[in-house]
């Protein structure tokens, strides 16, 4: 535990890329049944993020719980102007059991802004996100570039029933049209998000496609966009160790000018063009 | 004001500090300040390119880490012309580690790694051997000796020998690498492991087995640095577990002239930074003008040679 506190500030980034920073916890609720909210007081100088950026999290060494890697988290928000670093995720392993723990009060170690985000070329007016359960968190910041743009933006979020959708309220306040789509009430399935995707381009209402980790959007996404010729980009997830570059751990399969290459997830991504991206 | 500079061979170092190879990059630059560093330690390259092994790469267990990351490498030619280029920007001794599966393709990228820019080379011999049975050239004295004596030969940079802990004769290696011309020992390579998923019932690792790294192989690393102090004339590096100012020491103690921090960067990037002035603090607290007053300080007189070199222990 005093090892992993230690001082943070002696290394001062060169560069100011990126920085290893203690931060003090807002808030950690529950959001419902399945994800949790962490607020955190960041310092200014970690909060020029991009869309798409990723932090690496020193989760707490607890009684219960003891992760010793860092876990790479998706930024759920980024607040300059208030000095908040929000993040939004589902307990699942060791790490986000100990990430639970955590209590409003209690520091937390982190490294960011880390990998490239995703962008928004000039020419992308009508941008289309499609998220599913906590690929929302991911994307919310997209949601908030493209208002502050002025691009007209359109979120297909699905989950496996109403009561598990988050994000609504935060992408209808971006001012986007919101399609919620699920499983209970049958309407997530790939045919009908495809109709649905289709009928938006018909009616010249998408410019670019946007999604993030799960292989089946990738697919449909892919196939979408080669129809159509629509530019996207994905963020993808992979196992990492040190999130900055070094250890060669978090490769992918891409495909690009004909051959198979292996990139990092940490550092060429996370995000990625949609058409280079190989299912897994 | 304490002195923290330390000399392996001809080379002096600012500071004992420096980073193990596969745990250490330029991307480091995004987070620390790399000119503070004793020394730049890069991944092991290869003269070919290669892809590495399949994923999971890396996993967890308590407290360390397992990994069989492999050896991916964009080859020597893209090396030369980024890398090293990159570290020139820098007034830190630049290592360059490189390895091989067999010893014509070793002495091959000796030559060519043998360039300005570069101020050592660490001969990765932790590596399997392709020409004899597969196992790495550091578990047998002879193929150390034999690998090393060709590498000694195409090149006038000082070789630093990166040994391996898989093997049951420490010692034996540690001579033959110092008999063969190497200038300096780098203790140890990580420990072969493994790790198996009780649900899936499939080992953590996409190539099956890898090597632990972190604060669990620190008593086993400090040993052979130990040893193989005990048993050559020429310096020895510490590596292995190294995450604290007291684990710096210790290796110091045991002998090492100066140490790599490896699996402790991935968990904290600032380790490096806050080791050299920690160990700044440590001195400065104990008195001691010079670091280079705690090497091989450790008192182990009442013991005789032979627990020392004892591999069978207890």
């Amino acid at each position: 535990m005093e090892l992993k506190q230690r001082n943070a500030e002696a290394g001062t980034s060169a560069n100011g890329r990126a920085f290893e920073a203690e931060t003090r916890v807002k808030s950690n609720r529950e959001v419902n049944g399945e994800y949790r909210q962490l607020i955190l007081d960041a310092p200014q100088k970690i909060l020029d993020c991009q869309p798409g950026q990723f932090f690496h999290l020193l989760c707490p060494v607890t009684s219960k719980h003891q992760p010793y890697l860092r876990r790479p988290m998706s930024i759920y928000g980024y607040f300059p102007e208030k000095g908040e670093l929000h993040f939004l995720y589902k307990v699942t392993g060791e790490g986000t059991q100990a990430l639970a723990e955590l209590n409003e009060g209690d520091t937390l170690n982190v490294l960011g802004p880390l990998g490239v985000g995703y962008t928004i070329r000039d020419d992308w007016n009508n941008i289309l996100l499609l998220a599913r359960g906590v690929g929302l968190a991911t994307l919310a910041p997209l949601a908030h570039e493209a208002r502050r743009l002025g691009r007209k933006l359109t979120a297909i979020c699905s989950a496996r029933n109403p009561d598990v959708l988050m994000s609504i309220d935060l992408f209808t306040e971006m001012g986007a049209e919101v399609i919620t789509v699920t499983d209970t009430e049958g309407t997530s399935d790939l045919e009908n998000v495809a109709s649905i995707i289709r009928t938006k381009i018909a009616n010249g209402e998408v410019d670019a496609l946007y999604t993030c980790g799960s292989n089946r959007m990738l697919k449909l996404l892919q196939d979408v966009g080669a129809e159509y010729g629509i530019p996207g980009e994905i963020a993808l997830e992979q196992q990492m160790a040190c999130g900055v570059g070094m250890c060669q751990c978090c490769v992918r399969s891409f495909r690009r000018s004909g051959k198979i290459t292996h990139e990092r997830v940490c550092r060429e991504g996370p995000v990625f063009d949609i058409q280079e991206a190989m299912g897994w | 004001m304490v002195n923290l500079t330390t000399k392996i061979g001809a080379l002096t170092l600012r500071n004992p500090i420096m980073p193990a190879s596969g745990t250490f990059s330029e991307d480091l630059a995004d987070v620390i300040d790399l000119s503070v560093l004793g020394a730049h330690v890069t991944k092991t390259v290869t003269r070919e390119k290669r892809g590495g092994n399949p994923t999971p790469r890396v996993c967890e267990v308590r407290g360390s880490m397992l990994n069989s990351i492999g050896i991916p490498s964009k080859g020597i030619d893209h090396f030369i012309q980024n890398v090293i280029p990159f570290y020139k920007a820098y007034d830190v001794p630049l290592i360059v580690s490189i390895s091989a599966h067999n010893i014509d393709d070793f002495a091959r990228i000796c030559e060519e790694i043998s360039v300005p820019g570069v101020d050592v080379i660490e001969v990765n011999i932790s590596c399997p051997n392709i020409e004899e049975d597969g196992k790495a050239f550091a578990m047998r004295p002879s193929s150390t000796h034999k690998v090393m004596t060709k590498l000694r030969a195409v090149s006038d940079l000082p070789l630093w020998a990166k040994l391996t802990p898989n093997t049951g004769e420490t010692t034996e290696v540690a001579q033959a690498a110092q008999d063969a011309g190497a200038d300096a020992l780098v203790v140890s390579n990580t420990l072969l492991s493994m790790a198996i998923d009780i649900h899936s019932r499939k080992p953590k690792l996409g190539n099956l087995m890898g090597g632990l790294s972190g604060p669990s192989l620190k008593p086993i690393a400090l040993r052979m640095a130990y040893q193989c102090a005990k048993a050559v004339d020429i310096p020895v590096i510490g590596c292995g577990g190294i995450s604290t100012v007291e684990d710096v020491v210790e290796y110091l103690i045991a002998g090492a002239t100066a140490v790599q921090v490896g699996t402790a960067t991935f968990i904290n990037p600032t380790t490096m930074v806050t080791l050299i002035s920690n160990l700044e603090r440590f001195l400065e607290s104990q008195n001691i003008s010079n670091v280079r007053e705690l090497i091989g300080t450790v008192r182990d007189n009442d013991a005789a040679d032979s627990v020392v070199f004892m591999e069978a222990a207890p």
